[in-house]
């Protein structure tokens, strides 16, 4: 870029539709899966921390580690052993998920007043029905709050995966952006990127919020 | 367990630690950078949280700060610094590198020491004022000192990132560690991209342990035992990983 020349060039964005068009599928794509396999395996260890909450500790411990580790460098770990694939990207993207959620579930769930569960267990609810009818219920907002936090989170770092060869806009960003920066077009990209980054975080935390307000008209009375 | 036999033996390798991409140079960079980048990311949260603490204004301003700095990608805020520090001749590398790691460290330290402050006992205040303190003492006397482990909670936190999110600064030439990974990943050589990951893993875990033992030798006697991650809200809704 040099001086007197336009800082953002709006015919890049409009030629380049299609391109990033493919690479927020891409970003959405890894996001949603890593969220909701992170989601499955947080909540399996939920579950198993409400029957031994001793195991509560350990699992923190594990999980708040592998949060430590930055981003790069957990990609780099994994690229010997999976590549430079989807794999890689997911299981560092999914240990990124875990502390959070699985903090987050058991905090719901032992906010879940007791006085409900034991109405449940008197009302001859079997442990399953219980937690699906009645505990669940009650934690969702607390569970959603946390998803939003983790969605949020892995959209920032799927950024990350472009410089593993994963696309997403990371790839506006760096490819075609900061590894472009002196021709014309290279801000444009990076600025593209990180614009549509920040906006998909937002409109993913609006609509997590919408959902969790959907599935429990009962909790917006109190605010 | 080959492939670690051959990790051991770069590790081992002369050629490992010398020149520009010794692992001395490169582990330089990474530290410097980041201990530059922490040093004046705290000059400048530090005063503000405490004054929006103290008082209780801007509170809201701060919460705002910390939200947006978790939606903006770490990668994404060295992009955009990296740019216009292109066209005003700051160059490549430590400059931009150090705005964005500054600008990254921020949000944190503002939020926690806001926190720590709004925290501290209202009763306490109002005997400290009635005993004639100055609002500067019962700052540096009062309000500090129990609100310290949760606001190095927040610059923790903030070190953790900023370690994080200079790996990437290789990608706008900030050097750093993570110039041997980008490069081992460029050229296929996956023992140097193990082997340099395992020292930012390393470099990342140990700043959070001994952050962590700062944090515990920092909380006052009195206040020991029934504090634990709860008081610490910047810990985890912040990006990590960068």
């Amino acid at each position: 870029m040099t001086d007197g020349e336009p800082f953002f060039r709006v015919e890049w964005v409009v030629e380049n539709l299609d391109e990033i068009g493919v690479r927020i599928g891409e970003h959405v794509y890894l996001t949603v899966l890593a969220v909701v396999i992170g989601l499955a395996v947080s909540f399996a260890l939920a579950l198993l921390i409400q029957r031994r909450p001793r195991l509560y500790g350990p699992v923190v411990g594990v999980t708040g580690t592998l949060y430590a580790i930055p981003s790069l460098a957990f990609f780099a770990l994994l690229i010997p052993f999976t590549g430079t694939g989807v794999v890689t990207a997911l299981l560092a993207l999914v240990s990124y998920t875990l502390l959070i959620l699985v903090r987050n579930i058991t905090e719901a769930l032992n906010g879940v007043p007791p006085d409900a569960v034991e109405a449940a267990t008197g009302m001859g609810y079997s442990r399953g029905q219980r937690l699906w009818r009645v505990e669940l219920p009650l934690a969702l907002p607390v569970i959603v709050a946390g998803i939003r936090i983790a969605t949020v989170t892995t959209i920032g770092l799927v950024t990350v995966t472009a410089l593993i060869g994963q696309g997403g806009l990371g790839y506006l960003i760096v490819n075609l952006g900061i590894n472009r920066g002196s021709s014309p077009f290279g801000p444009t990209a990076t600025y593209t990127g990180v614009v549509l980054a920040v906006g998909l975080a937002v409109i993913a935390d609006l609509a997590l919020l919408a959902v969790q307000r959907a599935l429990t008209p009962w909790a917006r009375r109190r605010g | 367990m080959e492939f670690f036999g051959e990790v051991v033996a770069w590790f081992a390798n002369l050629e490992t630690w010398s020149g520009r991409n010794g692992i001395p140079s490169r582990l330089w960079e990474h530290v410097s950078l980041s201990a530059a980048s922490l040093a004046v990311g705290t000059l400048i949260a530090l005063p503000v949280g405490l004054v929006i603490g103290h008082t209780g204004r801007g509170a809201v301003l701060a919460v705002s700060i910390a939200n947006i700095g978790r939606a903006i990608p770490s990668l994404g805020l060295l992009g955009i610094v990296f740019v216009p520090a292109l066209s005003l001749g700051l160059g490549l590398g430590f400059w931009p590198s150090l705005i964005a790691l500054v600008a990254l460290a921020i949000p944190p330290i503002v939020l926690n020491t806001y926190v720590a402050l709004s925290e501290v006992d209202r009763d306490l205040m109002e005997a400290a004022r009635g005993m004639g303190m100055r609002e500067t003492q019962i700052l540096t006397a009062l309000e500090i000192p129990i609100g310290l482990p949760v606001i190095l909670a927040g610059i923790r936190t903030s070190a953790v990132q900023v370690i994080a999110t200079a790996t990437l600064a290789a990608v706008i030439s900030g050097g750093t560690l993570g110039h041997l990974i980008l490069a081992g990943v460029n050229t296929g050589n996956e023992v140097q991209v193990f082997g340099a990951a395992l020292l930012v893993a390393l470099l990342a875990i140990g700043t959070e342990i001994g952050f962590g033992l700062l944090q515990r030798a920092a909380t006052s006697p009195g206040l020991r035992g029934d504090r634990t991650a709860a008081n610490n809200p910047a810990a985890l809704p912040t990006t990590s990983g960068g």
